[in-house]
């Protein structure tokens, strides 16, 4: 094998073409990732996030959405360029996806071994009952007791926990090169988001499998992650290794996050939230997208171009913010900032 | 009450035999093909009214279907001196006004409109179920100019269509099943398309193109078996449509040709004499309405039966 990556993404460009003019949902992102990484991207709601694994699956909705522009090596071909037939022999494959809602993402009408198989049968033409010891076992991988008895359920008699352990038993079952989970943890519970990463952590080491995890949740990106892309209005405002990105920080977008991370707060203090709302991404402002949320005292009014990642070294790119004193330690910032006292959506 | 096989199996092995058997069970599931039907069979047979209904329905069919070979009467040999009879030990059902045997009648016109009924829904449930589920899910304008020229076809008068096919193609039972057919999967392809579209939002579907499912397959598996409670409920609907238009279009002189006749067209000569004769109403229009009963109630056991949920005991 060469030493590319088994991942690279360069300049991904996904437009919506709406009523209201074209939505630069992601607007050329660039990552890359090797076997066996997992890579976290996070960012607020409507920052791309989702869009870009959508978009390296082929899921976008077209019309109205169209990847504009851009490159997905994977292997050694262009995800974004495979013809349909090939791009059937790669998802489920090898490259796998687990969704946000476990409660939707499976077959109502179909026993859980019909939709554990079938992946099988195709891709790798196995028969019934060998598919069928697979599919088994694994479910036991996955934490399923009894799952021997419990694959001939139907979807309505799992909770919804064990239908995103299904789900993952599902992906992972062809033994794919590249595992892209969309927020898989969002709409379970605590307790139980812990048990789904850690399977997803010891599936990961033992096949290794690449990751993608798009999360909200800081602590899960820290805990679970090698990489981070920091997304702000479909782009990457900060990437770097997980331990750069949490304690290097540069960008103001990436410390106001970091702000706002319940436990990095004295107790009893109001909830820091970013102020403002993420800009409309069909009519980006001029300059740095978070420039006019930025906390940290201006140095110059943001015009021209959007800034591009420079690279500081060891990896760690930042979104060029040189229209901010990002210098100035964010405590000091905040604690002279006028930050409005409203209840503004809740920055997750 | 039949029990689960699964059940039954899991009660009488001890805990540590379980595992086995029940991997031997999930096997035998996949030996006997698409468990969907073979559940919805199993969920059917503890519906009383639905096995009730399907008995009759069978037996309707069989009355039917082999009645006359046990009958010493003859569908058209006409007696004019006899001319309309009660029933009697010779004529169970009676005799219309030409003498001719009533009980064969009903029987060889079941024969006509149980085929018809039958075949005609079955075409429509075929054509617009694909075509509704295809249009759904494909979406954009595919979607459109497949619906559209579903719109196009409701907008031809029906009667006129199936004269035109008459003139076209002579008359033929088999032409009746074309144009019924023809007309009838309209709304079917409507209700699947509107249920299709529904569902395509779910992330199950997404979840299918993900793992490298063709849109054949998503549609063939995973979309229709869902549409499918409604379908059968329009289904049941569709039979007694069927077989009135079928009368109808007897009584305009298109459809069945005497002396053959159909449960409509005995129905309709019935009515006719209703108040002389109402033998000649009472027998066709009882069977008719058997029959439409079995299907109704069938129909809602097989609406439930083939939805998992309802599967609680």
């Amino acid at each position: 094998m060469s030493s590319a990556p088994l991942l690279d993404v360069r300049d991904l460009k996904t437009y919506f073409h709406t009523r209201d003019g074209v939505v630069r949902a992601v607007d050329g992102v660039s990552f890359n990732l090797e076997k066996g990484e997992t890579l976290g991207i996070v960012g607020e709601s409507g920052s791309g996030k989702s869009v870009t694994c959508y978009s390296l699956m082929r899921l976008i909705p077209e019309p109205p959405g169209k990847i504009e522009g851009g490159t997905a090596m994977f292997d050694g071909v262009d995800l974004l360029q495979l013809g349909r037939r090939d791009l059937r022999k790669i998802r489920g494959n090898r490259v796998g996806m687990i969704f946000q809602d476990p409660m939707t993402s499976l077959n109502p009408y179909l026993r859980i071994s019909t939709q554990l198989i079938e992946p099988l049968k195709i891709h790798h033409g196995m028969d019934d009952k060998v598919a069928l010891k697979k599919a088994i076992a694994g479910l036991e991988e996955v934490g399923i007791p009894d799952a021997a008895n419990r694959v001939t359920s139907y979807p309505h008699e799992f909770s919804g926990g064990m239908r995103q352990r299904v789900m993952i038993a599902m992906a992972l079952i062809t033994e794919p090169d590249l595992l892209i989970a969309d927020e898989p943890t969002t709409a379970l519970d605590v307790t139980v988001q812990a048990q789904i990463l850690d399977i997803i952590k010891e599936r990961q080491e033992r096949l290794g499998t690449a990751v993608i995890l798009v999360t909200h949740d800081l602590g899960v990106v820290a805990g679970t992650c090698d990489k981070v892309n920091v997304m702000y209005a479909g782009r990457v405002m900060e990437s770097g290794t997980a331990d750069q990105v949490f304690y290097e920080a540069r960008h103001p977008y990436t410390r106001s996050l970091q702000k706002t991370i319940p436990s990095m707060q004295v107790k009893g203090d109001k909830l820091y939230t970013i102020p403002g709302l993420p800009p409309d991404v069909s009519k980006p402002p001029s300059g740095c997208a978070f420039y006019p949320r930025c906390p940290y005292p201006k140095l110059k009014e943001a015009q021209g171009a959007r800034p591009d990642l420079a690279d500081l070294g060891a990896g760690h790119c930042v979104a060029d913010c040189n229209f901010c004193d990002s210098s100035a330690p964010i405590e000091s910032v905040l604690a002279t900032a006028d930050i409005p006292d409203v209840d503004l959506e809740q920055p997750a | 009450m039949t029990d689960h096989p699964e059940v039954a199996v899991v009660a009488a092995h001890p805990p540590h035999e379980q595992l086995a058997t029940s991997t031997a069970i999930a096997e035998e599931e996949l030996e006997q093909g698409s468990s969907l039907w073979r559940d919805a069979w199993i969920r059917l047979k503890k519906n009383r009214l639905a096995t009730i209904s399907l008995f009759i329905f069978l037996f309707v069919c069989v009355f039917c279907l082999i009645g006359p070979f046990f009958v010493p009467h003859d569908s058209q040999s006409q007696d004019l001196l006899l001319g309309a009879t009660p029933p009697s030990a010779d004529h169970w059902f009676g005799t219309d006004s030409l003498g001719r045997d009533l009980l064969v009648r009903t029987m060889e016109g079941g024969r006509i409109s149980l085929l018809v009924g039958l075949v005609a829904t079955t075409v429509s449930l075929l054509i617009g179920v694909i075509y509704g589920a295809t249009a759904g899910y494909l979406g954009g304008r595919v979607d459109a100019a497949m619906m559209r020229f579903v719109d196009m076809l409701y907008a031809l008068p029906f009667t006129i269509f199936v004269i035109l096919l008459m003139v076209a193609f002579g008359r033929s039972l088999w032409l009746i099943f074309v144009a019924i057919g023809a007309v009838e999967w309209l709304s079917m392809a409507r209700i699947v398309r509107a249920g299709v579209i529904n569902l395509k939002k779910q992330e199950f579907v997404e979840a299918a193109v993900s793992l490298g499912f063709s849109h054949k397959r998503i549609i063939l598996r995973h979309l229709i078996p869902n549409v499918l409670g409604p379908v059968i409920v329009i289904a049941t609907l569709t039979v007694p449509a069927v077989m009135l238009l079928e009368a109808f279009l007897s009584f305009l002189g298109l459809g069945v040709q005497p002396p053959n006749a159909s449960w409509g067209v005995l129905i309709n000569e019935g009515q006719q004499n209703m108040e002389i004769f109402p033998w000649m109403l009472i027998f066709p229009a009882f069977f008719f309405a058997l029959t439409l009963f079995c299907l109704n109630f069938l129909g809602d056991g097989l609406r439930d039966a083939l939805d998992p949920k309802s599967a609680k005991d």
